[in-house]
């Protein structure tokens, strides 16, 4: 069972003579190399606790700002069907985040600040979200390729180091099936369509390829993946240090290449071209190659400090704001009712 | 860990039981002003698939708690006591010296 | 087209165990009211998603959208059969001009604040189980099995408005006071929801659905209770909104049946 999120009453029993340091890191990376869980009240070492803070945070925070793109189409869903489909997706988004704003809890920090730092810029959220979603078929699009990379990157995760992040992302990935595979199907019944459907399909693949290619995995962190000699070095120290401590398993690069190599066959069943001229298989690796995400590529692909990017925040912000008084009422109406007689019965 | 916001929703966490036969789980926690609130957000988060059979909510702060890392002697002394398995004991086929021989 | 629902499982013909899907106009006319008031108010409702006051909130309304969405197809559908011209749930939510619908005006209230949103949902969610649950003596049992699962559902949206109209009520000043400005803004509408007309009345004297007055008292007498717990006042309004039953509508309705079509217009023959 996890430890609940907030500290709990102490007991007052003598404690033992407080182990140093060196022990209590001993002991955790036998827990790591052993593949046990850590697990909220282990000790853990401080770095090892900001960066799952910095990665669970940025991940519950992605799945916040990417209620957006999606969300705005919920009043225009071209069917009642397709609607209830997309509406349960966005829902699910809103859900994922929650379970991981739960799993950051018990680490010690309080959602309230990690909201705090998203709405003003201390934290982020994934920046494949600075891009609109201009017609029905970028709905798709977004969950048949950035949720496919999704699946991709979460899948091991379900197996990372921190018992809670793991409890969460097995929650996750179980409900994140059913978002890749409507996004296919709303695909092929738009290539199945008129050919203006078809065209906005395509099109809607031909911006969403990038952003899901590049911006889903993180920066290149391999030579072979296209990063120079300098980037590759700083990326993998960061990959290393990471997956040294089980918060992850595989390069961004690695999971980048299971990506293509699963999207390339399910574009051709689809009849879509995905907008890069340099794939194609590659017999002697295995695997089909790609236009490498190199630094400029990357740079391109983030989308920072354009329109979208600043209006998703400003979007989040604003639905804060807003329902602050009712926030406030909601507190103070349970201080009320905590009083003497109506207590949590 | 740090301390309660002030005027901030309550932690609460959250406890289902998703099938006959099993016991409540701890899945997760929710903020809430108040118990009804918990539980409505609680239903809302967890319970969105299947046919979840009982949801429990409990304040995070009125949960007592103890782990080894903590308080070692709590856990000691389930430790070193191997007479408490039935491993420890000759197996109930084995033979006494005085035992008749089967076969 | 998909079909999930119950109802619309039966392809429309002569399946065995169903009645005959012969013209009912009354009851379609009927059915589709409650189908409109359900498809629009979840129009409203996915409008706040990304826009809640918390993310838990957007989470509950979405939900809440999705019942209301699984409502209004099974409904629309079984109209469609039963007015005898065949249309499916689809073709009725996104081919008929904003005249032909026939939700009440309530339910196209723009959301306004969140207590507004509130307010609309009380008096709605009280007013939809009780048809609901009528639905559930239906003789045709296609309609009942619906009547049981959608009183269910809407018995958990009433809690939900039940739960933030005594929050607010009770909560700060300020929440207090926009509550009950939302109640006063929100009660003229109340009353085209329990509006007598020709088709109701043959339709209750034939006991298919009770009468609406009588339905009126229970309701009044449900909300009342809320209200006053939530330390607010019902309103006594001194007009009644009208004519969305007759599809005479508010100007905001407009641009909201414009959205809901807009992408199944603009592919003509398009599949999806």
């Amino acid at each position: 069972m996890t430890a609940p999120t907030t500290t709990p009453t102490p007991a007052t029993v003598d404690a033992a003579a407080a182990p140093d340091e060196d022990e209590l890191l001993a002991h955790f990376d036998a827990l790591i190399a052993g593949g046990e869980t850590i697990e909220p009240r282990d000790w853990m070492p401080d770095g090892y606790r900001r960066m799952l803070v910095r990665q669970i945070a940025q991940h519950a925070h992605s799945e916040i700002i990417g209620m957006q793109p999606e969300g705005a189409w919920l009043t225009r869903a071209p069917s009642l069907h397709r609607k209830s489909v997309l509406l349960a997706k966005v829902q699910d988004e809103a859900g994922h985040g929650l379970y991981l704003y739960s799993a950051a809890e018990t680490l010690g920090v309080d959602r309230a600040d990690l909201l705090d730092a998203l709405h003003h810029g201390r934290q982020r959220a994934s920046a494949t979200f600075n891009h609109p979603a201009l017609t029905w078929a970028d709905t798709g699009a977004i969950a048949w390729l950035t949720d496919g990379a999704a699946v991709i990157n979460q899948a091991p995760l379900c197996r990372t180091s921190y018992g809670p992040y793991a409890r969460a992302m097995r929650r996750v990935c179980q409900e994140e099936a059913f978002h890749v595979r409507q996004g296919y199907d709303l695909m092929r019944a738009l290539c199945e369509g008129t050919r203006e459907q078809k065209e906005m399909a395509q099109d809607a693949v031909n911006r969403w390829w990038l952003p899901a290619v590049a911006l889903m995995f993180g920066p290149p962190d391999t030579e072979a993946g296209g990063a120079d000699a300098r980037t590759a070095a700083l990326g993998a120290a960061v990959s290393r240090r990471a997956m040294a401590w089980g918060i992850k398993r595989h390069t961004n690069d690695e999971l980048r290449q299971r990506f293509v190599d699963t999207c390339v066959p399910q574009a051709e069943r689809l009849g879509l071209t995905l907008p890069d001229p340099a794939i194609r298989w590659n017999e002697e690796r295995g695997h089909y190659d790609f236009t490498p995400v190199d630094w400029d590529t990357y740079r391109t692909a983030l989308g920072d400090d354009t329109h979208w990017a600043r209006g998703r925040i400003a979007h989040r912000l604003a639905a804060h704001e807003d329902g602050a008084w009712v926030r406030e009422a909601a507190v103070a109406y349970a201080a009320r009712t905590d009083e003497p007689a109506g207590a949590a019965a | 860990m740090s301390a309660a916001r002030e005027g901030a929703p309550a932690s609460w966490e959250v406890f289902l039981r998703a099938r006959r036969g099993l016991a409540h789980q701890h899945v997760g926690s929710v903020r809430a002003a108040g118990p009804d609130a918990a539980l409505a957000a609680a239903r809302d988060l967890y319970a969105r698939r299947g046919e979840p059979l009982s949801l429990w909510v409990v304040r995070s702060d009125a949960l007592h708690t103890a782990s080894p890392d903590e308080r070692d002697p709590y856990f000691a002394g389930a430790r070193h006591k191997p007479y408490r398995y039935p491993e420890h004991y000759a197996p109930l086929t084995e033979k006494g010296p005085e035992g008749e021989h089967h076969e | 087209m998909s079909t999930t629902s119950d109802v619309t499982a039966v392809p429309p013909g002569s399946p065995p165990g169903e009645p005959p899907s012969a013209a009912d106009p009354d009851l379609a006319r009927h059915l589709t009211c409650l189908g409109d008031d359900a498809l629009v108010l979840a129009q409203r409702l996915c409008q706040w998603i990304t826009r809640a006051p918390t993310i838990d909130e957007d989470l509950a309304l979405s939900n809440i959208a999705l019942d209301l969405i699984g409502h209004a197809r099974t409904l629309l559908s079984r109209a469609g059969r039963l007015d005898g011209t065949g249309r499916g749930e689809d073709d009725l939510a996104y081919s008929r001009s904003e005249r032909e619908f026939t939700n009440a005006l309530l339910t196209e209230l723009p959301n306004g604040d969140f207590a507004m949103t509130v307010a609309r949902q009380l008096a709605y969610t009280h007013y939809a189980v009780l048809h609901y649950e009528a639905l559930t003596h239906c003789a045709d049992p296609g309609l009942a099995a619906f009547g049981v699962r959608a009183a269910k559902e809407v018995a958990f949206h009433r809690l939900h408005a039940d739960r933030w109209t005594v929050t607010l009520g009770r909560g700060t000043p300020e929440s207090t006071r926009r509550m009950q400005r939302a109640l006063e803004r929100v009660w003229p509408y109340t009353g085209e929801l329990f509006e007598e007309n020709d088709v109701l009345r043959r339709l209750a004297a034939s006991g298919t659905v009770p009468s609406p007055a009588a339905l009126h008292d229970t309701w009044l007498a449900r909300v009342t209770e809320v209200v006053t717990e939530a330390g607010l006042a019902v309103p006594a309004p001194s007009w009644s909104a009208t004519g969305g039953r007759s599809g005479l509508h508010t100007e905001e309705f407009g641009p909201l049946i414009a959205e809901l079509q807009s992408v199944r217009r603009q592919f003509p023959g398009g599949t999806w």
